[in-house]
């Protein structure tokens, strides 16, 4: 009869990371333990394979590629406008900023320039579709925590986002809605009313998630001194977004390479200062606060005109060259390279997708900490796996 | 005939076996109630309406829930030992019924009158750790082993506060007969333990919470990190035997926290049953809405609170406990 030992256990990942030193000798034995692919704390089909001694975590290294969807050979084989829709599934969770780095890579290779409506338009709806990822990631990071009941209330909210980007943009997740050269259709009339509406709305919700989350002790218990990550550590692994901004780096791409028109808005970069969990959140929760007051101004400034370039060529085709567009998403900095051999078809596309390099953050900070502690601070990453897989 | 039919009822045997059917019963009433009443709170505290399909306001889902329940496969991992894995959740039941049998539900309503049965109570839920243990063991799974040490520490330090607490009041009334305990507290509402042992009732409320593995301090079953600790591997009716326990402790947990700290059976106006139950399941409520409204803490915060905290204040209030009852009594 088969016997537990004679069957080999494992596949080739776990063997060879079992087969691997440990950093640190310890008396007894310890355990490797698959967290993922389907695992409830990791969001989705990331896989991390830890040793552990007792609920202490020596060696982690995360294990890619179980939703790959080769994006980026698709970009390969398909008109610039065609590839538009795939960028809205990389990360679905803040598709209008991927569009945005898309459309923004084409026309910056094509030298397009959009109208300053269309350009007010993307401010807005990608702001918003920002506070939309923001609250799911804080639903989800305190049901990482045990707590089941905030994230009821942010997908309440964020019902409301969808809700308004659904009368703009026709749909309610995979937005595909910026078009090289604008966007797709203007904006509903109604639209700013209930842009107006969810803001004020949701400026008087903040402080009663302050007050019922933020503020309570099991909470700061789990998160603060949890997973510091230094800013140079962050650095090093190319860390960008709130996971940067936490360590106290005040890097945004909409400061540091404006793009469109975010050079003419008054906002603050949340900083954090010691790089822990409760750093990352509270960036986060602040990066929010942020975003209402861009749609504010944006909402002031929104000047009539067309939403479609005037003089767009019939077929996209640029011209021979390369370019990088880089675009700040709710978890980093967003880059599209385009090279271009004067096809209707890109030559070359590469997706600089953030949440890979926030991960990779990780596998240094899960260790020597205990279990329940590494799964605080992978939550705090803010990691959409198909977004790192692309 | 009748007078030999009562004298055969009166047979302390025959009524611990009518004492333990009737037990029964009640815990798979309850069960099925509780389960209800938790997804409602849930619902609640969650602005939505909870089950609502089956039944008139869903009364009947968890009926429902435990047909799916009976009606599915038993499966167990090629590796676990089938002794210890089906034995793990029918012991995690099983002495939980006896548990019931010296609570006072009403004044005469007792299934055994014996003089300790405080101590009957905590020995039998006491055997609910050995269950998670054979679990967590008998499943060969990473998870569940982790699930169940999780269990084994978590239950071996939170119950020496509950004794503690336990204690201090068995000082007070002189016995450890719950019955006696209630009817010590007799006299008004204001003489009911919880307003002169408000730490130790404190301490054992939260000792419950953590002896009953409920969220804040689920983590032998901490699903975000453990998948489902204990009972990942567990399928159908071996599951449901799990959940059944885990409520059926804490209806025992709650209703001898009424009995100790709450007059029990006894009320403002028209003592009887119904304030104990009523009494038990307000209980019940304040620990589903812990459940609902906080995160879960880590392990070592839990063993801290409990090693930093209850236990040294536990000590505090029973040899404060006993020296006024030395000096006064």
């Amino acid at each position: 009869m088969e016997t537990a030992a004679s069957r080999s256990i494992g596949d080739y990942y776990t063997r060879h990371f079992a087969a691997e030193q440990s950093v640190e000798k310890t008396e007894g034995e310890t355990l490797i333990l698959n967290i993922g692919p389907q695992h409830p704390a990791t969001h989705g089909v990331l896989r991390l394979v830890v040793e552990m001694d007792g609920e202490y975590i020596r060696r982690c290294e995360p294990v890619l590629g179980y939703i790959h969807r080769m994006h980026e050979k698709m970009g390969e084989n398909r008109t610039y406008t065609q590839y538009l829709p795939n960028m809205g599934r990389v990360d679905y969770l803040h598709a209008l900023a991927w569009n945005w780095a898309w459309v923004g890579a084409v026309e910056r290779l094509m030298g397009i320039v959009v109208p300053e409506r269309a350009e007010i338009i993307r401010i807005i709806t990608c702001e918003l579709n920002r506070i939309s990822s923001h609250l799911l990631w804080w639903g989800a990071y305190l049901l990482d925590l045990g707590a089941f009941t905030p994230i009821v209330y942010a997908f309440a909210d964020r019902e409301r986002i969808m809700d308004i980007l659904q009368t703009v943009t026709g749909s309610r997740l995979t937005y595909c809605y910026y078009r090289i050269g604008g966007v797709g259709t203007d904006i509903p009339p109604d639209f700013c009313g209930m842009v107006r509406d969810f803001i004020a709305y949701f400026r008087s919700r903040l402080p009663m998630y302050h007050d019922l989350v933020t503020d309570n002790i099991i909470l700061r218990g789990r998160c603060e001194d949890i997973g510091v990550l230094p800013s140079e550590t962050a650095r090093s692994y190319g860390a960008t977004g709130p996971v940067l901004r936490g360590s106290g780096v005040a890097y945004d791409v909409r400061r540091a390479e404006p793009y469109s028109l975010y050079d003419r808005f008054a906002f603050e970069i949340p900083v954090g200062d010691s790089g822990d969990a409760m750093d990352r959140y509270r960036v986060r929760m602040a990066e929010m606060e942020q975003s209402l007051a861009i749609i504010e101004q944006a909402m002031d400034r929104l000047p009539q005109g067309p939403v479609m370039a005037p003089d767009l060529p019939e077929r996209i085709i640029p011209p021979r060259g390369e370019t990088y567009f880089a675009v700040e998403g709710a978890r980093g900095k967003i880059g599209v390279y385009v090279l271009s051999d004067g096809s209707p078809i890109p030559y070359r596309v590469k997706l600089r997708a953030p949440g890979f390099s926030n991960l990779h953050v990780f596998a240094e900070l899960a260790v020597g900490c205990l279990l329940a502690d590494a799964l605080s601070i992978l939550g705090s990453l803010d990691l959409v796996i198909p977004e790192i897989d692309r | 005939m009748i007078p030999t039919m009562l004298h055969l009822l009166a047979h302390p045997f025959i009524r611990i076996v009518i004492a333990l059917v009737l037990t029964m019963a009640f815990v798979g009433v309850m069960g099925l109630v509780l389960v209800y009443a938790e997804r409602k709170v849930a619902g609640f505290i969650q602005r939505r309406p909870g089950p609502f399909e089956v039944g008139p306001h869903g009364i009947l889902q968890s009926l429902a829930d435990a047909g799916k329940l009976v009606g599915k496969q038993l499966v167990r991992p090629f590796d676990a030992d089938p002794f210890l894995f089906w034995a793990a959740p029918i012991l995690s039941l099983a002495p939980v019924v006896v548990c019931f049998l010296p609570i006072p539900f009403g004044p005469t309503l007792t299934g055994m009158q014996i003089n300790v049965g405080l101590v009957l109570i905590l020995a039998f839920s006491g055997l609910n750790t050995l269950a998670l243990c054979l679990a967590g063991w008998g499943s060969a799974n990473k998870y569940s082993l982790l699930g169940s040490a999780r269990a084994v520490s978590q239950s071996v330090a939170y119950e020496i506060p509950l004794l503690l607490a336990v204690l201090a009041i068995a000082f007070q009334s002189g016995s450890l007969d719950l019955t006696e305990i209630t009817l010590t507290q007799r006299r008004s509402v204001l003489s009911w333990n919880v307003w002169v042992q408000p730490l130790a009732f404190l301490i054992f409320f939260v000792s419950l919470v953590a002896e009953t593995n409920r969220a804040p301090f689920d983590l032998p079953e901490a699903e975000s990190e453990l998948t489902a600790g204990f009972h990942t591997e567990y399928s159908g009716m071996g599951f449901g035997l799990f959940f059944l326990a885990e409520y059926t402790y804490m209806i025992v947990g709650c209703a001898v926290a009424s009995c100790l700290f709450l007059g029990g059976w006894e009320g403002p106006v028209a003592d009887g049953h119904w304030w104990f139950l009523a009494k038990t399941f307000g209980l019940l409520l304040a620990m589903m809405w812990f459940r609902w409204t906080y995160p879960r803490v880590r392990f070592d915060q839990l063993l801290n609170v409990c090693w930093k905290w209850l236990i040294p204040l536990g000590l505090a209030n029973l040899v404060v406990t006993a020296l006024v009852i030395k000096v006064v009594g």
